[in-house]
């Protein structure tokens, strides 16, 4: 249970644009009759979609009054789950993870990365808000460890100079290719594998 | 070792394509309608015969699962909950399966649904994961048009709608109750059981709940018999299974297996060894970061199966292998864990909440060399007082780890941390407390 809190300056009004409002009204059509409120986690990435990657409160109450729902259901959902941003965060929004599995491979030295290029505490948005990074639990590539997203992109198997390279090119806002950066487009063993070795051949 | 011809999943490294047309040349889809003519008890009775037990951590018996939908639909729906919330540390299988082989996952959705007579399956995928989500959403539309799942899915006479929920972050959301909650819009916080979900679950209605490769074994399971797949591995330990080998190997890879394989084959022969060689081992968490780490002298003969591995008060978890070597401080490794459970924990029971916390505290001083003596049996007591007190199975997961390292590691937290509170007499501290008593020329 992560601490959240809401940004300080907020939107004064937010209402879904037109492509957002066909999206949450596809997304609410899959939930039985009724059970709409199923829907407020999408709809509340979509909204953090319309309103660049982070979401203000009044479109918490949009999503309410849209689903039929107490605000402050929506409110608790929107702080209870860690990829609702709750305050500005950047263009380039990078998420370095240091659980234990990546933490044995080296992913300090990612942060210490982080660090020296864009900010020396995690969470601070730069004076162009283009970038802003943070240390994250587990996202689920540990063979490819260490690793860290940007926006939805997995960058895999770095080490400090690729991150550096990568955050780079960032700066200069250019989206570096995902994937892992060893090569690999998936999870096999890199030299040699001994398995399914028909399939590798043909 | 496996035969290549035994492996369930041919595309794990993607060789040979995800889409619909590559699936179907691997045998997906072949006679899906023929399964199905078999009928449901045929269905739940050769998934019972091939022994498979949930891949998803518990290792629960899938067709016992099953057989406790009820046996005619009242008047509520039944559904299918497929749970593919992969954020167990260590475990990265499921990924694989969305990416480079969704068409086994939905036909094993499809059988499943007809089983259990849902008509409606939602697939709750982990919000991160929304580069391969959206693999499977292709992989889905593309078996709508083939008209393979939707009304009359590929010609079974069954309908079937499958839908994806995204996650959003939050790891407790693959405790199936909570799974349940997320869907319905709520927080994501565990529900006591009974009532269990097979009777009461999604909206209410009868819900079964299974993990991403649990489903996506099904229909291989169903084509090549149910004692092909219990000749594989050994007894109430059947079957191929995804391990996910990390951290400290030369080559961190996914391998399809057989169940039962040694752990040092496995990380020896398709991780190429520990780093440093075998002798630099320092320890191995056997299942995800919520089982125990065994030490190394253990794993020399330790074998990888659910019953096994519980012998060695462990357990296979997801067969998420993270290896640890020597150059590695195993303190430092768990205290990160720990700090994972804290920040993880839905705060809904207060002893994992305070919990989860303070095991984290210690065990960083802990690491320090901070910590006194009293308080290495104080952690031990801390986990015992989580563990079995939590709505869910999240206590022990957070506690087993700590215990785990308590077990194996005990004197190297003792002789880093030496230190006694206790005022010693030889110290010559004075122990009145009213200096002014004191006689000052004495």
């Amino acid at each position: 249970m992560s601490l959240k809190r809401p940004a300080k300056d907020q939107p004064e009004s937010f209402e879904f644009n037109s492509s957002s409002l066909e999206a949450a009204n596809k997304i609410i059509s899959k939930y039985p009759k009724g059970k709409q409120q199923s829907a407020v986690m999408a709809l509340l990435y979509i909204a953090q979609k319309q309103n660049d990657n982070w979401i203000p409160l009044v479109a918490m109450k949009y999503i309410a009054k849209l689903l039929d729902m107490p605000y402050i259901k929506v409110y608790e959902v929107a702080t209870f789950y860690s990829m609702f941003n709750l305050s500005p965060v950047g263009k380039y929004f990078i998420q370095v993870c240091t659980t234990t599995p990546c933490m044995i491979r080296g992913a300090g030295k990612l942060v210490e990365a982080c660090k020296e290029k864009i900010s020396e505490n995690g969470s601070e948005l730069l004076p162009d808000k283009n970038c802003s990074w943070m240390e994250v639990e587990c996202l689920g590539a540990c063979v490819t460890a260490p690793m860290m997203q940007i926006n939805d992109d997995y960058y895999e198997d770095l080490d400090k100079e690729k991150t550096l390279e990568i955050l780079d090119k960032i700066l200069k806002d250019e989206i570096p290719k995902p994937g892992s950066y060893r090569g690999r487009i998936n999870n096999e063993p890199e030299n040699g594998r001994k398995t399914l070795m028909e399939l590798k051949n043909a | 070792m496996l035969k290549d011809q035994d492996r369930i999943f041919q595309n794990l490294y993607n060789d040979l394509g995800s889409d619909l047309t590559s699936a179907q040349k691997r045998g997906d889809w072949v006679n899906t309608k023929e399964i199905t003519e078999k009928g449901r008890d045929w269905i739940i009775n050769e998934i019972k015969d091939s022994q498979l037990r949930g891949r998803g951590g518990a290792g629960f018996p899938t067709g016992l699962k099953w057989s406790f939908a009820p046996k005619e639909v009242g008047s509520r729906p039944h559904y299918l909950v497929i749970n593919g919330d992969e954020s167990e540390p260590g475990t990265c299988k499921d990924r694989d399966i969305l990416r480079f082989e969704p068409h086994k996952l939905i036909e094993g959705c499809l059988i499943a649904s007809y089983a259990i007579q849902a008509h409606v399956c939602y697939i709750y995928i982990r919000g991160e994961y929304f580069v391969d989500g959206q693999k499977l959403q292709a992989a889905i539309d593309e078996a709508y048009e083939k008209k393979l799942i939707g009304k009359n899915a590929a010609g079974t006479g069954w309908d079937l709608d499958i839908y994806i929920h995204y996650g959003a972050g939050a790891y407790i959301c693959g405790e199936e109750t909570a799974l349940l909650e997320s869907i319905e819009g709520n927080k994501g916080q565990p529900r006591l059981k009974p009532p269990f979900p097979a009777l009461i679950g999604l909206y209410g209605c009868p819900t079964i709940i299974n993990n991403v490769e649990t489903i996506a074994v099904v229909p291989t399971i169903l084509r090549r018999g149910g004692k092909w797949f219990a000749s594989l591995g050994r007894e109430k330990n059947t079957g191929t299974k995804i391990f996910c080998i990390s951290g400290n190997v030369n080559n961190p890879c996914n391998v399809e297996e057989e169940m039962n394989i040694p752990l040092k084959e496995l990380i020896e022969v398709h991780a190429g060894g520990v780093i440093g060689g075998w002798d630099n081992l320092q320890a191995v968490i056997p299942g995800g970061s919520s089982m125990p780490l065994i030490p190394k002298e253990k794993c020399e003969t330790l074998t990888m199966d659910f019953d096994s591995l519980v012998a060695e008060k462990s357990g296979l978890g997801t067969a998420g292998v993270v290896v640890i070597n020597k150059d590695q401080d195993i303190i430092k490794c768990m205290a990160r864990i720990a700090r994972f459970y804290k920040h993880e924990s839905c705060g809904q029971c207060t002893p994992c909440r305070e919990g989860s916390g303070w095991m984290w505290r210690m065990l960083e001083r802990m690491a320090k060399g901070e910590a006194s003596k009293d308080e290495i049996e104080m952690l031990g007591d801390v986990t015992k007082q989580i563990e079995g007190h939590t709505i869910c199975a999240f206590g022990e997961g957070s506690s087993w780890p700590v215990q785990g390292l308590l077990r194996h590691f005990k004197d190297e937290i003792k002789k880093r941390n030496n230190f006694d509170p206790v005022v010693k007499e030889t110290q010559n501290i004075p122990y009145l407390v009213d200096q002014h008593l004191l006689d000052k020329n004495a």
